[in-house]
């Protein structure tokens, strides 16, 4: 089995974004990966275990993420492969899919790719399923249980979170899937694995490697335009605490206050 | 039913409408209003003339249906499928969904076929022209974006839900306007297989959710829940959860509010010792009225809320809960 987790690398969830002259910044706040992808990398490293073969992390970004790369091999990804372009500047989504299809395409030999649910940078949520339909592979998104894998068969059972619970399908090998919180825990990094992270030879796979052409790709292909980001408006006003002379008199307060609002 | 009519797909599970796609479809009827097209109703699987009618009832202009065994389920494939043809034979200008599970992946699947992409989670739309601007946060809602389509393609829009408001019903002026398609792939095609339903985990629709009092770590177990869950239940509302409640198994996951948990956007959100770190915050802010009972008065979730109590929640909560059912009666 060879298992694919495509990660990205985003701002630490704890940033303060801001934005200056249309240019969004976050200060000196680290560069992490996804929250979300970190379950796609613990279920990557699972599968692997599980049923023997290999996992390896894909990114697609700027140099430094292959910080990110590093980070999935110290959890216990066998290897790495950064794309980065500089013509991959101003990809949206379907053109990130594009990238990710290639790589995967390129590796060849790939039966599961895993993704997180979303980016926490974009929030999009649409690059599996760009990704998926690009391969033709079966789609399986929100996965919160891979409850079977039948390698010889090539077949995979999982439970999909939906609103109104989980929707339990089968599907055939390979798959593209991506993963809700639910699925794992995601282990720590291992001091051998970190070792291993540092020594790692991280391979930098271009355009080019990838049979892509420039006009595929970045703000050439776009078909959405960004016309303006800006920080929402601050709330208005301070928050009224309210206090009487008794318990009973400040729940009348507050129970005073829903009503007026019409909230109860 | 005319070319460059804006489309609404219409989400539903096991027969009923979620109530998202009806303010998905009261937002098309504005943009409809502005660039003076029609909306058509989109609705596939199960009871789907019915949930058609009940469009026509919501103000779509037309409606297209398709209630084919392989659609019986939601299957991306299946679904994606049809929506891309009949868009790339009829040309609509947009396609509109809400951003529900099922709608999200759909429109990020059909947009491929239709070689474009998505703009998710619109929280505002307007027209400048005729040209469509879409608003929708990004960073966890720390910022907010504006965007537009490029070029001819139609635009595939997913709108948060309670972002727009629900229309009100009224009767169908076009009645009559339901047509039939049918399915574009058959079932030997499809290799994903719906196998069961699991709907036993505590199953909350937090997003449709217009009261929501969610429990933190300050409920200290899972027993502590129990005031948290009284008050909900007064108030007609339901139960959310921090991540820290939820990682500690108090709760389960389907309450978690936050950047890894839902996003909501209800009327009141009440938090109930609940710090308010930045994740949480990035999961409730756009709620409309916030209220906050905790012990520490320093907790930065006084600064996002409106009302404050300072105090033990196992006093304060029964207390309020006792209060608000003298005042409604229940
Ligand atoms: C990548 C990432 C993603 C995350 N995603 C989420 C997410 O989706 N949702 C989320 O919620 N968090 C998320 N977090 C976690 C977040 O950072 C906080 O750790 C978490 O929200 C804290 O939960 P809490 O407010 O319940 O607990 P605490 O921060 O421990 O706060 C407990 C509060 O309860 C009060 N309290 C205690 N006892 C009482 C009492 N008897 N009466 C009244 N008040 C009392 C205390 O004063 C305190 O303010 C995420 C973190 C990371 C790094
Ligand atoms: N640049 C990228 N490189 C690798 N994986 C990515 C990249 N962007 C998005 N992904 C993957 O796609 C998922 C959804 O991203 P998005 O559609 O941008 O919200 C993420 O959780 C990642 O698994």
């Amino acid at each position: 089995m060879h298992i694919v987790a495509c990660v990205k690398q985003t701002p630490d969830s704890a940033a303060q974004i801001t934005v200056a002259d249309g240019r969004v910044g976050w200060g000196d706040a680290p560069m992490v990966v996804n929250p979300w992808d970190e379950y796609a990398i613990e279920e990557a490293i699972r599968l692997k275990e599980k049923h023997g073969g290999r996992a390896t992390a894909i990114t697609m970004g700027p140099e430094r993420a292959r910080d990110a790369l590093k980070s999935c091999i110290a959890m216990g990804c066998d290897g790495g492969v950064l794309v980065a372009d500089a013509a991959l500047a101003g990809s949206d989504a379907r053109a990130t899919a594009r990238v990710l299809a290639a790589a995967i395409q390129k590796l060849g030999d790939v039966d599961v790719v895993i993704f997180g649910k979303q980016a926490i940078d974009g929030d999009s949520g649409i690059v599996p399923l760009a990704v998926a339909r690009l391969l033709g592979w079966s789609p399986l998104s929100y996965v919160a249980q891979i409850s079977a894998l039948d390698a010889g068969a090539r077949t995979i059972e999982v439970a999909r979170l939906l609103e109104e619970g989980r929707q339990l399908c089968s599907a055939q090998l390979p798959v593209v899937i991506s993963v809700v919180k639910d699925i794992n825990e995601p282990r720590y990094p291992t001091f051998a694995g970190i070792r291993r992270a540092g020594s790692a030879q991280i391979p930098i796979w271009n355009l080019g490697d990838l049979g892509l052409d420039q006009l595929q790709v970045g703000s050439a292909a776009a078909t959405v335009a960004w016309q303006a980001v800006r920080a929402p408006a601050a709330r208005a006003g301070a928050v009224e605490i309210l206090a009487g002379d008794s318990l009973g008199k400040t729940v009348a307060m507050l129970a005073d206050r829903l009503q007026t609002e019409k909230l109860a | 039913m005319t070319d460059n009519d804006i489309w609404v797909y219409v989400d539903q599970f096991q027969g009923a409408a979620m109530s998202a796609s009806w303010e998905t479809l009261g937002a098309a009827r504005d943009l409809s209003t502005r660039l003076q097209t029609g909306v058509t109703a989109l609705v596939f699987g199960v009871n789907a003339e019915a949930i058609a009618r009940e469009a026509l009832a919501c103000g779509a202009s037309a409606a297209i249906c398709c209630d084919d065994a392989t659609l019986a389920d939601f299957r991306v494939e299946a679904y994606a499928a049809l929506l891309a043809a009949l868009v790339v034979t009829r040309q609509p200008r947009a396609i509109l969904a809400p951003a529900t599970t099922r709608a999200r992946e759909l429109i990020a699947t059909a947009a491929i076929d239709a070689g474009t992409t998505v703009m998710a989670d619109a929280i505002g739309m307007e027209v400048q022209g005729d040209v469509v601007l879409v608003t929708r946060p990004v960073y966890a809602g720390k910022l907010f974006c504006t965007a537009n389509g490029v070029g001819s393609h139609p635009l595939f829009i997913t709108l948060r839900p309670r972002a727009f408001p629900k229309p009100a019903a009224q009767i169908a002026e076009h009645p009559e306007s339901i047509e039939h398609v049918q399915a574009v792939v058959a079932e030997a095609a499809l290799r994903v297989k719906v196998t069961g339903y699991d709907t036993v985990v505590g199953q909350v629709s937090l997003t449709d959710a217009s009261i929501i009092v969610s429990g933190g770590r300050g409920v200290g177990g899972p027993e502590g829940f129990a005031p948290v869950r009284e008050l909900a239940t007064v108030l007609g509302g339901v139960m959310g959860a921090s991540r820290a409640a939820v990682d500690a198994g108090w709760v389960p996951y389907a309450h978690q509010v936050g950047q890894t948990g839902k996003t909501v956007a209800p009327d009141l959100y009440v938090a109930c010792g609940i710090s308010g770190a930045i994740q949480h915050q990035a999961g409730m802010r756009t709620s409309k009225v916030i209220v906050a009972i905790n012990k520490d008065r320093e907790a930065p979730i006084f600064s996002l809320a409106k009302y404050g109590v300072v105090g033990d929640l196992f006093e304060v909560l029964p207390a309020l809960s006792a209060e608000m059912r003298k005042r409604l009666g229940r």
